[in-house]
């Protein structure tokens, strides 16, 4: 997974974020926008692209060992696919504790509902951003401790 | 029985007229809705053909989905299910329509088409589109190889129908890659592999594309570039060439979204395109209505009929780069396919941004002052490395989205 500011390629086993699409989305700018973002905020990362399967997702996180995953979706499916994502992920005792978020365009209809949010945070997702929460995302990075060059 | 009609010959006549053929992407869940579309497309006062696209389930392969929606009525697909639908029932929506002047075209994007292409046969449709590169890099991580295994079965598919009065017609989505940012040499090189790729494995009558970018001189000189390589690799072939109306992010204004809809059926009458596939004024905010359709193909047709033809010329920078690209990828191996997978693997071909796993990921391109698309790193590509690598340190994901929405930009200020 090469990396879109200095087009190196890390060792898989440094990715320190897993990016991801969702299973039904084809959409691929948002993932470049998204990877940009992570590595300008200073972590590494290892972009899986459009239309991932859940069970992909799953092999991939299990032989990355993320600190973080990250779910990019605007094709309105998000919220559909996002559950079937995280239940998959969860279901793993490895990856039960890793902190896994979703953002972007989640529902068909604008916004999603408190309810519906709740749906994703009870299914396992730490964090839902919306499409206009670039700023709230940007901050809850800032959790993540970077990586300091050696 | 559905009547014969055959694409490539329905595209030679417009030409014959001086018309462009102007069509759209339209594809509903319900056959009455999809047949209402079809009609209103041919009575469009335009040279019009049409457009059956399929539904996300469908290019998926999921057929079982696609019938419980089929069970609810088909109004919750977004486009229409041709292999899970009955035959005869896809038969009686098209009885009466697909005909010689009025060929329908199957639009699908799926990397394993088999099904599809059996099925497009069966109804008695032998036009469809798409591409083993094209269908697969930009949307997900099948294999290449993969798609290229299952795009030469396809191909032979669709190839075995030819008969009296059949001629299966065969489009390459090369011209589009990802949408926006990629060089037009790159675009134009793909097409063509692509459309050789069709050709080796039995497909007599293709159309190559190009999806419109950001600067109109550019696009003329890269439909230009297509049809002199075209002339030049595809002798014996039936073959035109579509222009797609801009596939990037898009104007939200209607006067934005019909001036650079206008602007691409001028550049395709201009640099000799026969076809235009076109975008609504919806295109920014949702799925558009049949009259939206309707509207699009009718100013496109206007916008054709008001544009000369331009002398051929010579393809400029874009040709030169293009010809470079298909000859060192045609250098890998006489078997389209295989040089088609060594040259990805090797970055001899690289779309940039683009995060399928065999894509190299090397280059990089922008938008000059001059608003044509350019590389800023041409990676392992068989071109003259550019100057001053440090643009590729420039790209950020501010810029990015600024980049991203340069067309929209351009077009939806000019009418504020």
């Amino acid at each position: 997974m090469r990396s879109l500011i200095t087009g190196d390629i890390p060792a898989p086993e440094r990715a320190e974020i897993l990016l991801s699409g969702t299973s039904s989305d084809a959409h691929t700018w948002n993932l470049v926008f998204l990877q940009l973002l992570l590595e300008e905020a200073g972590h590494r990362v290892a972009n899986l692209g459009p239309c991932v399967p859940a069970p992909l997702l799953v092999e991939e996180a299990l032989e990355l060992a993320p600190r973080l995953i990250v779910l990019g979706s605007v094709n309105g499916h998000g919220h559909q696919d996002g559950l079937q994502a995280v239940r998959a992920l969860r279901a793993r005792p490895e990856l039960a504790l890793v902190p896994v978020v979703i953002g972007g365009k989640l529902g068909v209809n604008g916004p999603l509902t408190a309810d519906r949010v709740r749906e994703l945070t009870d299914a396992g997702f730490d964090e839902v951003f919306g499409d206009a929460d670039i700023g709230a995302f940007v901050s809850y990075l800032s959790r993540f401790e970077l990586r300091v060059a050696s | 029985m559905t009547a014969s009609a055959p694409f490539g010959a329905r595209i030679a006549s417009a030409r014959a007229a001086g018309e462009l053929v102007v069509q759209p992407r339209m594809g509903f869940g319900d056959p009455g809705l999809m047949r209402r579309g079809l009609e209103a497309t041919r009575a469009a006062r335009a040279a019009t053909v049409g457009t059956l696209t399929l539904d996300s389930y469908t290019r998926v392969g999921d057929h079982a989905s696609a019938r419980r929606a089929i069970a609810e009525g088909g109004g919750g697909l977004n486009g229409y299910p041709i292999v899970a639908r009955d035959r005869d029932d896809t038969r009686a929506l098209l009885g009466g329509l697909h005909a010689p002047d009025f060929p329908v075209q199957v639009r699908h994007g799926s990397a394993a088409p088999q099904d599809i292409f059996r099925a497009l046969i069966e109804v008695g449709l032998d036009a469809t589109e798409g591409g083993p590169v094209s269908y697969c890099l930009p949307y997900g991580r099948v294999p290449l190889e993969r798609s290229l295994e299952n795009w030469r079965e396809s191909t032979e598919i669709l190839a075995s129908c030819a008969g009296p009065g059949r001629v299966p017609h065969l489009e390459s989505f090369g011209g589009c890659m990802l949408g926006q940012l990629c060089p037009p040499s790159m675009l134009v090189a793909v097409s063509l592999l692509e459309g050789l790729f069709f050709a080796a494995h039995g497909i007599t009558s293709l159309s190559l594309s190009y999806a419109q970018q950001t600067s109109a001189e550019q696009d003329r000189e890269a439909v230009r570039a297509l049809r002199l390589l075209a002339g030049e690799l595809l002798p014996g072939v039936d073959w035109h060439v579509v222009l797609y109306t801009y596939m990037g992010v898009f104007p939200r204004t209607a006067a934005g979204a019909s001036a650079l809809l206008a602007r691409s059926a001028r550049t395709a009458v201009a640099a000799g395109a026969e076809r235009v596939i076109v975008k609504t004024e919806a295109e920014a905010h949702r799925i558009p209505t049949i009259e939206e359709n309707v509207r699009a193909l009718e100013n496109a047709a206007r916008a054709a009929r008001d544009t000369r033809p331009e002398p051929p010329g010579d393809g400029g920078e874009t040709y030169r780069e293009a010809r470079v690209l298909v000859e060192a990828v045609l250098e890998l191996s006489d078997d389209v396919g295989t040089a088609l997978l060594r040259a990805f693997r090797r970055g001899l071909l690289d779309i940039p941004y683009c995060l399928h796993p065999d894509n190299a990921g090397r280059v990089r391109s922008h938008i000059d002052d001059t608003g044509r698309l350019r590389w800023s790193d041409t990676g392992s590509l068989p071109l003259p490395a550019v100057g001053a690598p440090s643009r590729r340190s420039s790209v950020t994901s501010a810029n990015l989205l600024e980049t991203l929405s340069y067309v929209e930009r351009r077009y939806d200020s000019a009418v504020r």
